[in-house]
């Protein structure tokens, strides 16, 4: 099962988190720091992988952002890369050639295509287009309830 | 990898992206109005995107935090007015605000009330915003476990959806518990994408709560019945968890695996499905899933195996490998079959893949190869024995983690066949690896060339390659087994000698270790160094005495080396000084600087042994004796020990001076054999009776002269000296030790019998004498009580009464006799046990008859010496 999943840019800038075992805020907190410096320091000729504690971190830099997973000792690390890239293509196609800054302004969406991909840390759909239909429903369920006035801006903004 | 993202990942904002057309975009026109607008109206809240643009135009981190802050303060203040229109807004700029690291706790509330509100917008940010701020041991989690049980009722497939997703990430036990039931009945749903995410609800709640497993098990079976993948596969995951929380569900489960082994082939046989094709391969996903629930059901069960056999064979040759995705399969197909009772043609073949991993240019999956060797290597090393040459070459590769890896696994593949190759790969990788590999590996190496050496001269070798190559970073062990090594194999001693001369006189600051072996041996072994034949094929210049002092001097005088080398190598000094002929001055003068040394343990060998040169001179040679040889399993001297012979005193005397420069590195080395051999000697050492050699007087009166130099550290070293001289052993016991030295040096009542007299009473011609001696490993010392009658006539009825605090037990024996004649003598023992290590104090009365006249005498005893129970 998966533990969780980070997404923080070259910088250490943190873009995403999505944890499936409870942590305290701190311990979160401590976590992300720890591994975003460690993920960093390593050099790109290094492999995907590294043992941390008990568990296997799994990452992957797209572009200017880091993918990073933490999974079991009995999880398949090879296949983690595929749940990620799986994830970056969903992106890519609800975005149309994602990039960090869609991430940034929109990581409500994000959240909401890896909910559709992951749950309680396991695939649930294994179809790309199944997720991004169901995402498409829910965004178009909250565009009807959203008055269309030309004033009006109800949504987020 | 997927060189198709790279140039679209713009660093430039939205609005100058090229996918943003300023000009004909209704947003930024409708926009401009807007804040037209605004201006006139009331204001609305900032929205999140120009929140994320302030935030990220702030040049520093105090900047940052006062948007941040001035937000956070107005959001609050819009929680407070319970501004229901705007909150589903500001929880979001919340959570990004969460994100940056900011507290955003005070969200928790509007979260829940977001979920309970009927607008969609709102129930997808509140239960992203409960995701992401509530943990389980918020105390709104009642409140939470009530909004989920409503929206799970909901018409609504997103509802409902969004519901499971929130428990599937933050479900405590307790609200497992109180929402078993539901899930139980969504599992049971028509719509399959509400099923998929109910069995993923069910496999976190048996994750939290393992016996709420019974009520998902019937709806369970018939997820595997299904065409849609998203319900296949958590169904799989959900069979997957409960199999590995009960064995009795386990043996349940067996008879789907021929309905698993039907879908995995459907997925490797069937066509091209454009859905679930993962560049070429059809749902690694779904694949890997029943390959690992195969593993969990096959395990020690030769039937179930059985079954499966053919389509991991099927999977293990099918798949395409020129991507990570195939290999993935490959990976999890390997682990499979490693687990169960598989075929062996099966698991040479899984074993291939494994090879054929190492080679591959992917260093990932290189990494996993490695990983997985590790772990079979000790159920069947033969068949990684064939992938020798290939882990060999891991070795080099420029990843970090791969190349520990490879390490490790070669350390596993050693054997006695194949130790000469992969030691020379090893060497080859021990001198280039980084510092965070040395210390590992030379262990590793000094190890199995232990196991496996095929020869000593191969083994010395081996060793010394190893201080070369690792330097400092061998651990105190490699120093101290690879000087017995050389102690015990008299046969190759001249050679290893030369050839750590030769290492030596090279620069060896970085090498402390070879440092401190190289000096032992030439300490040691010096005069081959001048003598000893030099073999045909070895490239030796044979140094002069001078050489070789100037070397030491070098080394003792050079900041760089440690004091524990330094010591080592005044001991080697030492030693060469009876090697030696023509250097013996220069030696006397480097060991006398020494003297004034500011380092304590310098210092004292500097004073100590400039003795040796001095009114000792003639105790020298014998004293530095070469050592016996080492031996791990010593019984025989046990019954040595506490032999007084003479010559075995002679020989052992230089062990014991020499091991008190070693580090206690070396004194490990007498190992297991060392408790027992102490035992012996310190029943024989200590009561023991005058010694008869000149030798033993002569060294009591060495250490008579040591005495008064202020070197509080020199007790035990003296005291191992003294224990030794009935021993052929070189050991360090400090409760022995300080006892003796303790006696010599604070009391100075010396004598024959190394125990401390105290004189009681003397008066009117009776003169009683105490000896003290501390019984072994007790609390109890024995006084041996003497009367001596100086009178001119007999002392009759003599009675000896003695009475001690109570803190004190005093037992006292028969006394030798009750008449003492003149100028003679009786004695009685007395035992005094003393808990609590209290200073002794005596009561005495004496009774006799002398001439006639009764005698009475009283008297207390108080200078008994204060550490005789030390």
């Amino acid at each position: 099962m998966m533990q969780f999943m980070l997404l923080f840019s070259r910088q250490g800038k943190l873009r995403l988190q999505k944890w499936y075992v409870a942590h305290p805020d701190k311990l979160k907190k401590k976590i992300t720091r720890e591994l975003i410096t460690t993920i960093l320091a390593r050099k790109p000729k290094m492999c995907s992988f590294l043992e941390w504690k008990d568990l296997k971190i799994v990452y992957k830099r797209y572009a200017s952002l880091y993918f990073c997973c933490a999974i079991e000792q009995d999880d398949n690390e090879l296949l983690t890369l595929e749940i990620i890239h799986r994830y970056v293509e969903l992106l890519d196609k609800y975005f149309g050639s994602v990039c960090e800054l869609d991430i940034i302004f929109n990581f409500e969406k994000a959240y909401f295509i890896l909910d559709e991909l992951l749950l309680g840390g396991e695939v649930q759909e294994t179809s790309k287009k199944n997720v991004l239909k169901a995402i498409a429903a829910q965004d178009l369920l909250q565009e009807e309830e959203t008055p269309q006035g030309f004033f009006e801006d109800h949504g987020l903004g | 990898m997927f060189p198709y993202y790279e140039p679209d990942w713009s660093v430039l904002p939205p609005e100058l992206n090229r996918r943003f057309n300023p000009a004909f975009n209704m947003a930024t026109i409708k926009q401009a109005i807007n804040e037209a607008v605004e201006r006139v109206r009331m204001p609305t809240p900032m929205r999140l995107r120009d929140l994320i643009r302030q935030i990220r135009a702030a040049r520093t981190a105090a900047e940052e935090r006062s948007v941040v802050n001035k937000e956070c303060a107005y959001i609050r203040s819009t929680f407070r007015e319970e501004d229901s229109v705007w909150r589903c807004r500001n929880i979001a700029k919340l959570l990004y605000i969460h994100m940056l690291g900011y507290p955003a706790h005070f969200g928790q509330l509007e979260c829940l009330k977001l979920i309970a509100s009927s607008r969609f917008t709102d129930k997808r940010i509140g239960y992203l915003g409960a995701m992401l701020l509530l943990d389980e041991r918020q105390d709104v989690h009642l409140l939470i476990t009530n909004c989920l049980k409503n929206d799970l009722n909901s018409t609504t497939q997103f509802v409902v959806g969004l519901a499971l997703c929130t428990l599937g990430a933050i479900a405590s036990p307790e609200m497992a518990r109180d929402l078993a039931s539901e899930i139980e009945r969504l599992m049971k749903s028509p719509n399959a994408y509400i099923r998929k995410k109910a069995a993923l609800c069910a496999f976190r709640i048996i994750k939290r709560v393992p016996e709420l497993m019974e009520i998902f098990l019937p709806a369970t079976r018939s997820l595997l019945s299904e065409k849609n993948h998203g319900v296949l596969i958590t169904g799989v995951t959900l069979i997957t968890e409960m199999c590995e929380v009960s064995p009795d569900t386990l043996n349940h489960f067996k008879k789907v695996v021929p309905n698993l082994v039907r879908i995995l082939k459907n997925l490797i046989l069937a066509g091209y499905s454009p859905e679930h094709d993962v560049s070429g391969v059809s749902d690694p996903f779904l694949q890997v899933k029943i390959l690992k629930l195969l593993r969990v059901l096959g395990k020690n069960d030769p039937e179930a195996s059985e079954a499966m056999n053919d389509i991991l064979a099927q999977v293990a040759t099918n798949t395409e490998t020129s991507k990570n995705v195939g290999n993935a399969i490959l990976y999890e197909t390997v682990l499979s079959i490693m687990d169960i009772k598989s075929e062996s043609g099966l698991r040479v073949l899984a074993i291939n893949i494994l090879g054929r991993f190492l080679l591959n240019n992917d260093k990932n999956i290189r990494y996993v190869a490695l990983n997985t060797l590790l772990k079979t290597v000790y159920i069947d090393t033969s068949a990684v024995q064939r992938h020798r040459s290939t882990i060999l070459e891991c070795l080099k590769d420029p990843d970090v983690s791969i190349r520990r890896r490879a390490m490790e696994l070669s350390f596993a593949l050693i054997n006695g066949q194949n130790i000469r190759t992969m030691m020379k790969e090893l060497l080859t990788f021990l001198e280039k690896s980084d510092s965070e590999f040395k210390a590992h590996c030379s262990s590793g190496i000094v190890l199995a060339a232990e196991r496996f050496s095929p020869t000593k001269r191969w083994h010395l070798d081996t060793l010394l390659k190893v201080l070369i190559a690792a330097g400092n970073y061998v651990r105190d062990d490699v120093i101290s087994s690879t000087i017995q090594l050389i102690s015990e194999t008299t046969s190759q001693q001249a050679y290893i000698t030369l050839q750590l001369w030769q290492a030596l006189s090279v620069d060896v600051c970085d090498k402390q270790p070879l440092t401190q072996v190289a000096v032992w041996a030439i300490g040691e072994y010096g005069d081959a160094l001048l003598t000893a034949p030099i073999e045909d094929g070895m490239n030796f210049e044979r140094p002069t005495e001078e050489d070789v002092i100037n070397c030491y001097q070098r080394i003792l005088w050079s900041p760089q080396n440690s004091s524990t080398t330094k010591q080592y190598t005044l001991m080697s000094l030492t030693k060469l000084s009876t090697r030696f002929t023509q250097t013996n001055n220069k030696i006397q003068q480097i060991i006398s600087s020494f003297c004034s040394s500011l380092h304590i343990e310098l210092q004292q060998r500097g004073v100590e042994f400039s003795q040796l040169f001095g009114k000792y001179n003639h105790l020298r040679s014998a004293l530095l004796e070469r050592m016996p040889p080492m031996e791990v399993v010593r019984q025989n001297d046990v019954q040595t020990n506490g032999d007084m012979d003479e010559t075995e005193d002679k020989t052992s005397e230089s062990s014991p001076q020499h091991y008190t420069s070693e580090s206690n590195a070396l004194l490990d080395l007498l190992g297991p054999s060392d408790t027992s051999e102490l035992d012996v000697i310190s029943s024989t050492a200590i009561p023991s009776q005058p010694i008869p050699s000149s030798n033993n007087q002569d060294l009591l009166d060495l250490l008579g002269g040591l005495d008064p130099m202020p070197m509080p550290a020199s007790n035990t070293d003296i005291g191992v000296i003294l224990e030794n001289n009935n021993s052929s052993l070189p050991l360090n016991n400090n409760q022995t030790a300080n006892f003796l030295s303790g006696d010599i040096l604070n009391t100075n009542l010396i004598n024959e019998k190394h125990v401390p007299v105290i004189t009681a009473f003397d008066k009117n011609g009776l003169k009683i004498v105490f000896a003290i001696e501390r019984l072994q490993d007790s609390n109890t010392v024995s006084i041996n009580m003497t009367a001596t009658n100086s009178a001119l006539s007999n002392m009759t009825d003599f009675l000896f009464q003695a009475a001690v605090p109570k803190t004190f037990q005093l037992q006292m024996l028969s006394p030798s006799g009750t008449i003492i004649i003149p100028s003679g003598q009786i004695t009685q023992v007395l035992r005094v046990t003393n808990p609590s290590k209290a200073i002794l104090r005596m009561r005495i009365r004496l009774s006799y008859v002398l001439d006639g006249t009764p005698v009475q005498e009283q008297t207390e005893v108080n200078n008994f010496p204060t550490d005789i129970w030390d």
